[in-house]
């Protein structure tokens, strides 16, 4: 790493003299004067290359892939991940992680069932638990951003904490709630029901998403996001408050992963205490498969996005032709290498 | 030394390496011979790190030949440049910081017994090699807590451990204060006097001086000329360097200093900073001078609230000001461009733009302006001559000079009114330096008060109108423009008892 920049600066500014390997990434930014992200493009586009080959790949190989039930079926299925992924995409920018997510989902759920069993009307219960993933969130960010923990180790503890404090408080065992509340004509609309003929999962997906992206792209929370990944020396000797932006993003990742854990009560009607062990690899999977960094510095909505359907279709895919589970996690492993070597792969080029 | 005599040490022959839309170095031909200081000068991206990475075999040639004693070097890996006795000292050090002096200098060649490495041989060994390079520390220590030119000490016993015929240097004084120059110097001279040739990277001119037996200049990957030193002078070599005259490398403006601006008292760090009190005035370029680990950055970011302090006041305009974050001072109107800027002050995959907006983001409601953004970055870019097609390309990929250009621009975008430049030039080529003094003058001309840090004291002698100089994390001495003099900041420097030992 330190020697690709090393290089980099060893080039003169003056215009005649050209950049290693920067020709034709000059002549990209020319086109994409407006979007300027070269690279973040590139990492979407191949992403959205590779959604694109299998989504036609599958089309032909299954009869039943290219129908209107399997599509509406594959967004509901991913409708959690992609929630949360939304969120950890602001995280991982940070060069940040949350291994929390997992089970502060499973925390959520089970408490929006068990107000909503206790006579709590659904929308008020919905609130109450994405708020409580809020303050799950609040806590990663302050062991982060004040006690300095390292994320990981942060999110870590997290995990266990709230995955032990779920167990604790419904001794492992399914919450069950009224089924006129919970089932899919009331409350279990958000996850499996349709207005006009279009998901809700996908309308709260849609929307979720434009406001996501204008966040990180259009604000000064999204601006200094990158920077704080980028350089986060840089970001405080330039007047930026750190803590505070580093506590904000591990909020939004909390309230996006109360509600994704609501998403998943509506769509199994219980509140499951063991829900979401692995479902933070699944989501930071998709982030880095869209092109985020682990490093920090990089990343988008849009390619998070694709990540999380690009394993929605293999793992929908492999289904449809019978590939069973233990294969999908193969093909998802290998998928997640070949995504990051080709990201090192282009970034080499690039620098 | 009567190199001419001996048949060279290396010899390349139309030495050339293409990179994806670049030749970085153009069919060059050159001999260094046993026993001399041979010093590559160029501007950066002149090519002179990329024929040292040809010849250390961190990169391979594209065309050419490599000869080693008259026998041509076949291309393997940096291990095996190692064996041939060839040798780097890099810029950026490579020493493994959690292993000890005695366990670096071996690295990759322990002495085993029986597969069990034999530690005291190990000690003994790097005692000696130590010994010669005049580092007199226990070879037991942990590399993370020597100097930097300790550190290189080490490096060089590294070097000599592999008997090595040929040390590279890329570089080597960038951080190193006068002192630890002079011992540099008297150890390559050891190695020069062993029959072994040093191969040295600088950008400094008066060190090229000192050092040099024979200086090849190289510009745009060629070689220009190589010539022994006497056959040099400075003119010449900015000449040959940059390919046309530059008449003052440090021009400084007349200036006409206004009312104090900042004034900071009896500023306070303990164990690091003790009652340091200094003001700055509208219209003056003030230097802080000091050896490395004398405080000078420390105050800086003292007054910039970048490290808290234990005591003391800072006044702008006559006004207190309570500084607690880097936030505070600059709302205040105080800037502090830091000095390593790959480190701490560019965001390197932010863009342009990006960068020069990051202290002061032009919002509507928290919404970024992206037009107006784009239309700073692009005054910025003209005003400051930044050369750069776009202002959305990455600045990771500019060179060092137009980096620091980077950052001036953003400053300036805060409208900071007091503005710190630590090692402003460090890394940066000459072209670009003598621009960014320009700015710099400039600024000072419109009525901005300037602190510049500088470890380089023709720097300072040249753009200053007043100097304070640091020792020990205590304000040493004060010197007007009139009073500079080399010997007389060195004194202060290295404290008053010590002058007369320089």
């Amino acid at each position: 790493m330190k020697d690709t920049i090393r290089s980099t600066n060893e080039v003169t500014g003056d215009e005649a003299a050209p950049v290693p390997g920067m020709q034709p990434a000059g002549r990209w930014a020319g086109i994409l004067r407006m979007k300027g992200r070269l690279g973040d493009f590139v990492a979407q586009t191949t992403a959205a290359g590779a959604l694109i080959v299998v989504f036609i790949f599958l089309s032909f190989a299954s009869p039943d892939f290219l129908t209107t039930n399997n599509l509406i079926n594959v967004i509901e299925q991913n409708a959690v991940t992609a929630t949360i992924a939304l969120g950890m995409t602001f995280v991982i920018i940070t060069a940040g992680i949350d291994l929390s997510v997992g089970s502060t989902a499973a925390m959520t759920g089970v408490l929006g069932v068990e107000l909503i069993a206790r006579g709590m009307n659904w929308p008020l219960a919905l609130l109450i638990a994405v708020v409580a993933g809020g303050v799950v969130g609040l806590g990663n960010g302050l062991l982060i951003s004040i006690a300095r923990l390292n994320p990981f180790i942060a999110t870590l503890g997290m995990m266990t904490v709230v995955r032990g404090l779920t167990d604790v408080y419904t001794n492992a065992v399914v919450v069950v709630g009224p089924a006129s509340v919970l089932g899919p004509d009331n409350f279990g609309v958000i996850g499996l029901g349709k207005a006009a003929g279009i998901p809700v999962a996908l309308m709260i997906l849609v929307v979720l998403s434009v406001l996501a992206y204008f966040l990180l792209s259009h604000t000064r929370l999204g601006r200094y996001t990158y920077a704080i990944g980028s350089n986060q020396e840089a970001a405080r000797l330039s007047g930026i408050p750190v803590r505070k932006y580093l506590l904000a993003v591990y909020v939004i990742l909390g309230l996006l992963t109360g509600l994704a854990g609501m998403i998943a009560v509506s769509r199994l009607g219980i509140g499951e205490p063991n829900f979401g062990i692995g479902l933070e690899l699944d989501v930071i999977a998709a982030t880095v498969i869209g092109g985020a960094s682990l490093f920090g510095g990089q990343g988008t909505i849009v390619g998070t996005i694709i990540g999380v359907f690009l394993i929605g279709l293999i793992r929908d895919g492999s289904v449809l032709l019978d590939i069973n589970s233990f294969t999908q996690d193969v093909i998802i492993g290998v998928v997640i290498w070949l995504a990051v070597l080709w990201d090192q792969f282009r970034r080499r080029r690039i620098s | 030394m009567q190199s001419s005599l001996h048949t060279p040490l290396v010899r390349l022959q139309g030495i050339s390496k293409r990179f994806p839309g670049v030749l970085a170095v153009d069919d060059v031909n050159l001999d260094i011979y046993p026993g001399e200081v041979h010093v590559v000068a160029g501007e950066n991206g002149a090519g002179k790190s990329t024929l040292m990475k040809l010849l250390s075999q961190v990169e391979r040639a594209t065309s050419g030949t490599i000869l080693l004693n008259g026998r041509e070097v076949p291309f393997v890996d940096p291990q095996h440049a190692q064996r041939l006795g060839i040798a780097m000292v890099y810029q950026e050090f490579a020493l493994a910081p959690h292993l000890t002096v005695a366990q670096n200098i071996v690295l990759g060649r322990e002495s085993t017994r029986f597969g069990v490495i034999d530690k005291r041989a190990e000690v003994e060994q790097a005692r000696r090699l130590l010994q010669q390079v005049g580092l007199h520390i226990d070879p037991r220590r942990v590399v993370s807590t020597l100097s930097v030119a300790e550190q290189q000490m080490v490096e060089i016993a590294k070097a000599l451990d592999i008997k090595a015929k040929l040390v590279i240097m890329d570089e080597p004084t960038a951080t190193l204060t006068d002192q630890e120059i002079a011992h540099l110097f008297s150890v390559i001279r050891g190695l020069t006097a062993q029959g072994i040739a040093v191969f040295y990277i600088s950008h400094r001119l008066d060190e090229i001086f000192q050092i040099a037996d024979r200086v090849t200049v190289m510009r745009d990957g060629k070689v220009v000329a190589t010539l022994p030193r006497s056959e040099l002078d400075q003119q010449k070599l900015i000449q040959l360097m940059v390919g046309r005259d530059i008449q003052h490398l440090y021009p400084k403006p007349e200036s006409r200093p206004g009312p104090a601006l900042l004034r900071a008292e009896g500023i306070t760090r303990r164990g690091i900073l003790h009652q340091c009190s200094f003001e700055v005035r509208a219209g003056e370029i003030l230097g802080f001078a000091g050896l490395i680990g004398s405080g000078r950055t420390e105050l800086a970011r003292a007054v910039f609230g970048a490290d808290p302090i234990d005591a003391g006041s800072i006044w702008l305009e006559g006004k207190r000001l309570s500084i607690k974050s880097p936030a505070s001072a600059i709302a205040a109107g105080i800037g502090y461009l830091t000095e390593d800027r790959k480190r701490d002050g560019l965001a390197m995959t932010l863009d342009i733009a990006q960068n020069i907006t990051l202290a002061n983001l032009p919002t509507v409601a928290s919404w970024i302006d992206r037009g107006k953004e784009e239309r700073i970055a692009v005054r910025a870019r003209d005003r400051l001559k930044i050369r750069t097609p776009s202002v959305h390309r990455k600045v990771a990929v500019l060179s060092g000079g137009n980096q620091q250009k980077v950052i001036v621009a953003r400053w300036l975008e805060t409208r900071a009114r007091v503005l710190f430049f630590d090692e402003p030039s460090r890394g940066i080529d000459v072209n670009a330096k003598s621009e960014l003094f320009e700015i710099i003058g400039t600024l000072a001309s419109e009525g901005r008060a300037i602190v510049l840090i500088s470890s380089y004291l023709p720097e300072l002698i040249n753009m200053c109108d007043r100097l304070i100089v640091l020792h020990e994390g205590r304000i040493s001495g004060e010197l007007e423009r009139s009073q500079f003099t080399e010997e007389r900041i060195m004194a202060l420097a290295t404290g008053a008892n010590e002058g007369d030992t320089l």
